[in-house]
């Protein structure tokens, strides 16, 4: 049997979720054994190649792009995992989301305490940057997600037990010790 | 004007510990707390000033801004919606002239919500002006305002007469009624005043008194069931220069108001129990933490203190016990839910925002100033007097093997007769239902939002740590209730509300389920989204305390117990709808840098 095929990819996040994948240090090792790496930061292939077992997505969707590669991983990827705070419920870059995003605009570019070169008032509107969504949504408000993994970042250890389990089709054991918030 | 600020920090010796107190006299006498009251306050406690804004910020029945000379606080939990809350918070926002969340322009008037204000079986309930208006309607709140405006007092605005048994104490005078509609060994009438202290204690060592709670398996009454003996044991080993005892008068889960019935009718027999307590586990300090929502309680209860000290109840070598010296001070909350949990509370006892603690070490070891403390309910230490009185293996005989003695409940919702009833252990809802007067019942909710929704086919389960754990809120829905979207929804808003935001999970989660809960309300729901919700359930476990992991309950325990509720509402046709729209959702940022839509097909 061919090994299992596992895609990553980061969205409006921190890259911290995809730290923590590679905080199960030496087990990485394990795990190119267990698996093969296709689109993904870990390996830089920047396209899909072929058909992906498990999409793992890290970050909510702020812009068009976000949206456009959650989408492209939902039609390659037989099972979708959410990683992570800001997969699952937006997390940080969410803040903004009670705020309209003609202020966030405003603030980012115009006004913001660190802003001191725009007195031409430019707003980023070339085509070929991302368009900003109205808000950050979680992925499963965009595309069916199979999996939510928990954590800010999830620990190691619960990325790894839940690879593990996910490949050897073992049931997910999750203590208290590993989804625990802090 | 002398600066008020400076004068109660002084009031309270410059200690940084005692910032809840300071703030909430600043706002009591000025309606407000200024930024610039908040600076001085913060040179004069050697913190910064961000730290006393951001506890400021915690805290309910704190703020920044002004909320009126006449502060109203409307209860908004479930049984006050039930009962015409609606009709209530429109007559009053009519009659100001605001709405809710306002200051009418003269300053006179605020209107606000406020969560569950322990008054569930004689709601609609407001608070104003720490005076508590109950069984309002829409005439008694437009009569309200109208007064408010013509000037006269507080006690001016009652008509109804005060309420039944010690609430006409002249120190209380409150139109709040007991209820008290069944009485066992904690509530009875056979208690005699101080016969605890000064006849059984002196005769027995601490040790002794621990092996009698022991013996009795007494559990805690708060809703957690610890035995309370263990931790009396834990507590007394642990090492530190002072121990202290803290009552838990915090309760906020929406429906429960039995502790304070309690501390209204027998508030001896609980301060009694703290003396115990002291005495069991070597500490010469307790402290009563009590909810802001029952600050018209505070004379009374300082009252009864003062009494106590004067019969050589509390003080010095009580009752003769050479060396034995205890007292106790109420400490007041500010509003916040969460604070009820115990390392919430310790927190912010100590003055700070009542975030729970990583645990652990546990309160027992490291609780109050980091001194190993015991935490307790109002009712536990009420029921210790009796166990003390009459010994853990006569106590052992109410109730049933794992959950010995009586709870008392807190009855709301669509019943006859809501109110207090103390009952054995080993109840079940049949009987309860049918003893409070209950008919065509839909559900009940057992334990307050965190705890389960229950349906007929439950109603044989019986009350108990093993089976149906309660705290005692026990909130009944009749068939006329939607439940998805009158109390669903009612109880998640609460939560949202009330997390104090440390773990992302409870301060993100139940925003995300309530959406969902709303999606499937609007008919856009699908199979999967219950899935999801299921999930999530078990996500919010991540959470640091209580709060948290039940954070989701309201709609885990419905979504178990009343499946049907939701699938009906689902459509049939899909398996998945989100319910997106990029082009649109792009819209807003677009038009604003001046750019059109454009979208790129690539494929990733």
């Amino acid at each position: 049997m061919s090994k299992p095929v596992i895609a990553t990819t980061s969205l409006a996040g921190c890259f911290g979720c995809h730290m923590s994948i590679l905080d199960i240090d030496e087990r990485i090792l394990q795990l190119i054994e267990l698996v093969e790496f296709n689109k993904s930061p870990v390996d830089d292939i920047k396209t899909f190649t072929k058909p992906v077992d498990i999409g793992i997505i890290e970050g909510g969707c702020c812009n068009s792009e976000n949206v456009e590669v959650l989408r492209s991983f939902r039609k390659n990827c037989k099972i979708l995992i959410s990683l992570g705070e800001c997969a699952i419920m937006g997390g940080l870059p969410a803040m903004r989301n009670g705020i309209p995003v003609e202020e966030c605009i405003e603030e980012a570019y115009v006004n913001g305490p660190t802003v001191q070169l725009n007195k031409e008032r430019i707003l980023p509107n070339d085509d070929e940057l991302p368009m900003l969504l109205d808000r950050v949504y979680p992925c499963h408000e965009i595309v069916k997600i199979d999996y939510f993994l928990p954590g800010c970042p999830p620990r190691a250890d619960l990325i790894w037990e839940a690879l593990v389990a996910l490949i050897t089709g073992n049931p997910l054991k999750l203590p208290y010790e590993v989804v625990k918030f802090d | 004007m002398e600066n008020i600020a400076k004068l109660i920090a002084w009031k309270f010796g410059n200690d940084r510990t005692r910032l809840m107190d300071m703030l909430i006299e600043i706002q009591e006498t000025e309606g407000y707390i200024s930024k610039a009251n908040a600076r001085e306050l913060a040179g004069l406690l050697g913190t910064s000033q961000a730290d006393i804004e951001q506890t400021i910020s915690f805290y309910h029945f704190l703020s920044m801004k002004p909320r009126g000379r006449y502060s109203i606080y409307l209860n908004n939990s479930v049984v006050a919606e039930m009962f015409g809350r609606k009709a209530i918070r429109e007559t009053f926002e009519k009659a100001a002239g605001i709405s809710f969340g306002e200051v009418t322009p003269d300053g006179l008037i605020g209107l606000f919500d406020t969560a569950c204000i322990g008054m569930s079986d004689q709601e609609p309930a407001a608070i104003i002006n720490n005076k508590v208006f109950t069984r309002l309607t829409p005439f008694r709140a437009k009569e309200i305002i109208r007064y408010i405006r013509e000037g006269r007092s507080l006690n001016e605005l009652v008509h109804e007469g005060f309420g039944d048994g010690k609430n006409q104490d002249p120190r209380l005078r409150a139109m709040v009624s007991s209820n008290i509609r069944r009485k066992g060994m904690v509530l009875s009438d056979n208690y005699h005043y101080g016969k605890v202290l000064r006849e059984k204690l002196p005769t027995m060592s601490p040790e002794a008194v621990i092996a009698e709670v022991k013996h009795s398996h007494l559990r805690g009454r708060g809703g957690a069931g610890f035995p309370t003996g263990f931790k009396w044991e834990f507590c007394r080993r642990a090492k530190g220069p002072k121990h202290f005892v803290v009552c838990n008068a915090d309760e906020g889960e929406p429906g429960t108001f039995k502790d304070r019935v309690i501390l209204t009718e027998k508030p001896e027999l609980v301060f009694e129990g703290m003396v115990v307590a002291g005495y069991a586990i070597g500490s010469d300090q307790g402290i009563l933490y009590l909810r802001y929502e029952y600050r018209y309680m505070k004379d009374y209860l300082e009252g009864v203190l003062q009494n106590m000290r004067n019969e050589g109840l509390l003080g010095r070598n009580i009752c003769g016990i050479e060396g034995f010296d205890f007292d106790i001070r109420i400490q007041y909350g500010a509003g916040a839910y969460v604070c009820g949990e115990e390392s919430a509370l310790l927190e912010s006892l100590e003055g700070k925002r009542g975030e729970p603690r990583d645990k652990p070490p546990f309160p027992v070891e490291k609780g109050y100033l980091e001194l190993p403390t015991i935490i307790n309910n109002v009712e536990t230490f009420a029921t210790v007097v009796r166990i003390i009185e009459n010994g853990g293996e006569w106590f052992t005989q109410f109730g049933t093997e794992d959950s010995t003695g009586t709870k008392i409940l807190s009855i709301s919702g669509d019943c006859m007769f809501p109110g207090v009833y103390e009952v054995n252990w080993g109840f079940n809802v049949n009987d309860m239902l049918d003893m409070v007067g209950a008919y065509d019942v839909q559900a009940v909710q057992v334990g307050g939002p965190s705890g389960t929704l229950i349906g007929p086919d439950e109603f044989y389960r019986t009350l108990g740590y093993s089976d149906l754990s309660t705290g005692g809120s026990m909130i009944i829905f009749g068939k006329q209730r939607d439940l998805l979207r009158e109390v669903v929804l009612n109880f998640m808003e609460f939560f949202i509300d009330e997390s104090c935001g440390s773990c992302s999970t409870c301060r993100n989660m139940p925003q995300v389920m309530r959406n969902k809960l709303h999606k499937i309300l609007d008919g856009k729901g699908v199979k999967k989204d219950l899935d999801d919700l299921r999930e999530w359930g078990k996500l919010l476990l991540a959470s640091r305390c209580g709060l948290g992991q039940t954070a989701g309950n309201p709609i885990i325990s419905s979504l178990k117990n009343f499946p049907h509720l939701y699938e009906r509402l689902l459509q049939r046709d899909k398996t998945f709808d989100e319910g997106f729209d990029l082009e649109a959702s792009v819209k807003a940022a677009n038009a604003y840098v001046g750019r059109k839509a454009v979208f790129h097909h690539h494929e990733h």
